[in-house]
């Protein structure tokens, strides 16, 4: 099976430049994150990237393959045309190899406060939340921040930073929706503006890549109608 | 670039915590919040940390599904422990668990819900109500995504608290004085290979199990020991090595962890025959058994000829008859697992499982406080001052020689916490750094740079870290899993005697000092290498059966041998300590014979 890898070392390497790799006996099933495992065990130790669980839970190893972002690790070298052409994800400065530099998606992340503001005294015990209530969080809480989303999104790439990207605004709508948060009206005034929310385009790029199956433009789309129906 | 000993950057902090999982950022939480300095050091950003792949929940007797208190909780743990377990640590645990739980929920943690609004709680093996009754629903989940649900709102909490990151810095030893305090630790950043002092008055390791030790595991590739290679090369020992947890439901052939909480929602296990097979191993608890048990029913059936599919080699964990919607309800992670790997949906195909490694029981000797304590003299547990340790890498022990199922989670909150509240007391006495030690720090960074230099030609005894690694991983899958006696233990402590004696051969190709994840592997399994040691000596001297270390030479439980804990150190090799059977307030549970 062929390997087209997108190589670069900013020690030796001028530009980047792409690497043919070829493996044997490659079984039926074999995801590709194996595959590049087993590049760097048998045939080049210098070759680098992220990984860590192998499930697809982590979010550690996003990368662009054959075109689409996603994870290696649950990635199926059956589904792929040959020969792999793996780059790193786009939109962000590239480190070394298949590794990009994730400072500015964290910072975004970052800037929608993602964590839960209760003003309220907590209770000795939980706050109550009925199962309706906690199926609204359902598809928001499970983002893994690999990424793929927010380096496929053309606005994005464009305004990477002041757009907050398809991943940091499923984390506000995670809290928009939380039933038990109560800084909802903040969290609506900080997406406020032409650019950190409403640079969404509803390209969807985001929906077609998530490895998760998440859909962030529904969730951005909830967040603005929140912000119409409260501006009226 | 890698510089001059002279011109490397120090930073100081009051606390260093090395690991951003569970125990890590519980800690770093409870530090920021009192105003302390942190550092938090991960050589993966936090949330990849394997706290994220913890799927079925969390023990507390929150009684919220069925009648509960902490004490049928202790109970439980301690018989599941095989009688191992510390029981003042126990104690601790279970009392505190209710409110490690509310405090998680009040973090923003997504817990699924009942009816009535309160947390949802499911069934889980070895649990139960009464000291050995019914069935407990006692584990507290998020649908079988708890330890992503968790470790995620960890980490935001930590960013509104603004606890200070190194993501993607490697620790690679401590720093100790002449006196035996330890002062820190010397780490390099990744991304730029640059080598850092940080000082700190005391030290957290909360750098997770050693499940990279086993060719097929649950464990995400970063869980190589890290926190125990540096502890032993401090020259602490590691205890209780020798238990190693196998999960009876991993993937078979690949390893995916399948929740326990798939069981607890209504599945269970059938041989080759079509019989549901653990109501011959475990009449009452059936399914819902220990995982020890649970394990070593299926390798016995395997063993037997009773296994399923043409090679005969694993059991099939049956779910379709729970219906589609409960599965997508409770247990969506797992499905989709089964669809990615396997090509089949659990609501209508059996999914192929067989005992897979999954925890490190044994780790890092702490007291309940989370001190880090050795054997000094004739007292056996000693503090090493400035020197804490908390969740898998530490051995508290909680989990003695068998861990349940929902304790891990628990584990790492309730003592992650424990020792930062410890650290604040300690800190308010001991006010001041004390001077680096110049020597220690030399000898770490001269270490580092072994690895910048290219092999030579003339090396001819040069070795891989791949191969070396590929070894030890078969070595111990061969010679220290689920059955093992004494002519396979002694071939095991033979060849991995050799690994580690390979080990000082190492070379690796990539002297880059960008990202150089070579380099950080041949670290990686120079810590497995002391967990590997530990584990098999200590397994190889530990003549008798016990929770998950099962001898076939040795098939019975020897109390008045064995009912103590093993350590192992590079100095002394084996010693051993008592077990701690006295409890905080409560009266001790005897050993009694283990029926499910």
């Amino acid at each position: 099976m062929k390997f087209k890898i997108y190589r670069y070392n900013p020690e030796t390497d001028a530009k980047p430049y792409v690497q043919e790799y070829e493996l044997d006996n490659v079984e039926p099933g074999t995801m590709l994150l194996a595959a590049l495992l087993r590049i760097k065990d048998e045939q080049d130790q210098t070759l680098s990237f992220r990984r860590s669980c192998g499930e697809g839970v982590c979010g550690s190893d996003g990368m662009n393959i054959n075109g689409f972002n996603g994870l290696a690790c649950i990635t199926s070298l059956d589904s792929l045309k040959q020969p792999v052409e793996v780059k790193p994800l786009p939109g962000l400065p590239v480190i070394r190899d298949l590794i990009i530099d994730m400072d500015q998606f964290y910072k975004q992340y970052r800037a929608v406060k993602p964590y839960l503001v209760v003003n309220d005294p907590m209770p000795e015990v939980e706050l109550t939340q009925t199962p309706k209530q906690r199926e609204r969080l359902d598809g928001l809480y499970e983002c893994v921040l690999c990424a793929c989303c927010t380096t496929s999104c053309p606005s994005f790439w464009w305004n990477p930073d002041k757009f907050l990207g398809p991943a940091a605004l499923l984390q506000a709508s995670r809290f928009i929706e939380d039933s038990r948060d109560q800084a909802f009206e903040q969290r609506l005034e900080n997406l406020e503006g032409p650019f950190k929310l409403f640079r969404c385009h509803t390209i969807m790029n985001c929906v077609h890549v998530c490895p998760k199956g998440l859909n962030p433009t529904k969730a951005i789309g909830r967040i603005k109608a929140k912000m119409i129906s409260r501006s009226l | 670039m890698s510089s001059d000993v002279t011109s490397i950057e120090r930073r100081q902090f009051d606390t260093l915590i090395i690991g951003a999982g569970g125990g890590g950022l519980r800690a770093s939480l409870q530090l920021a919040e009192a105003d302390l300095s942190v550092a938090v050091v991960s050589k993966v950003f936090p949330t990849r940390s394997h706290t994220v792949a913890a799927q079925g929940g969390m023990n507390a007797a929150l009684a919220n599904v069925s009648p509960d208190n902490w004490h049928w909780h202790m109970f439980d743990t301690v018989k599941g422990s095989d009688y191992l377990g510390d029981q003042d640590a126990i104690e601790y645990m279970c009392r505190a668990a209710p409110k490690a739980v509310y405090e998680l929920e009040h973090f923003g943690v997504p817990f699924s819900r009942l009816d009535n609004g309160k947390i949802y709680q499911r069934a889980f093996g070895g649990q139960s109500q009464n000291f050995g009754g019914d069935q407990a629903s006692r584990t507290c989940a998020a649908a079988d995504r708890t330890g992503h649900a968790i470790l995620h709102s960890l980490y935001q909490q930590n960013i509104r608290a603004k606890t200070h990151f190194f993501d993607e810095y490697f620790a690679v030893d401590l720093i100790k004085d002449d006196e035996g305090h330890v002062l820190g630790a010397v780490i390099f950043n990744i991304q730029n290979g640059q080598i850092m002092v940080i000082e700190a008055k005391t030290t957290l390791l909360a750098t997770g199990g050693a499940g990279q030790l086993f060719k097929t595991t649950t464990n995400a590739l970063i869980n190589t020991g890290d926190g125990m290679g540096m502890a032993m090369r401090a020259g602490i020992p590691l205890q209780d090595m020798e238990f190693f947890q196998f999960h009876p439901t991993g993937i078979a052939g690949r390893g995916m962890l399948i929740t326990e909480g798939a069981r607890g929602e209504g599945g269970y296990l059938v041989n080759g025959d079509g019989e549901r097979l653990m109501e011959r191993y475990a009449p009452k608890a059936k399914d819902l058994a220990s995982r020890d048990v649970v394990s070593r029913a299926i390798a016995v059936e395997v063993r037997e000829g009773r296994g399923c599919g043409p090679n005969k080699d694993h059991v099939l964990l049956k779910l379709d008859h729970l219906g589609e919607a409960v599965i997508q309800k409770r247990l969506p992670g797992i499905r989709q697992t089964c669809i990615t790997f396997l090509g089949i949906d659990p609501a209508e195909t059996p999914i192929p499982v067989f005992p897979t490694a999954h925890y490190t029981m044994g780790g890092i000797p702490t007291n309940r406080f989370g001190q880090v304590v050795v054997p000094v003299k004739d007292t056996p547990e000693e503090p090493v001052a400035g020197l804490y340790a908390a969740g898998e890498c530490a051995c508290v022990s909680v989990h003695g020689g068998n861990r349940l199922g929902g304790n891990s989670l628990l584990d790492i909150l309730v003592f992650g916490r424990a020792a930062a509240n410890h650290i604040i007391d300690y800190l308010k006495e001991n006010k001041y750094h004390r001077s680096a030690n110049e020597e220690s720090v030399n000898e770490i960074v001269a270490k580092i740079k072994r690895y910048d230099q290219p092999p030579s030609s003339s090396d001819t005894a040069s070795e891989t870290v791949a191969n070396l690694r590929k070894e030890l991983k078969q070595t111990m899958e061969d010679h220290c899993s689920v059955f093992r006696n004494k002519e396979i233990l002694k071939e095991g402590v033979d060849k991995v005697e050799q690994l580690a004696e390979r080990m000082k051969n190492v070379r690796i190709d990539d002297q880059s000092f960008t990202f150089n994840t070579a380099k950080v592997e041949a670290f990686e399994l120079e810590n497995l290498m002391a967990c590997a040691l530990a584990a098999i000596h200590s397994a190889y001297a530990r003549e008798e059966s016990r929770g998950a270390h099962s001898r076939t030479d040795f098939t019975e439980r020897d109390d008045k041998s064995w009912m103590r804990h093993s350590l192992y150190s590079f100095e002394n090799g084996l010693d051993y300590k008592p077990v701690r059977t006295k409890p905080l307030s409560v009266e001790s549970f005897p050993p009694k014979p283990r029926v499910y």
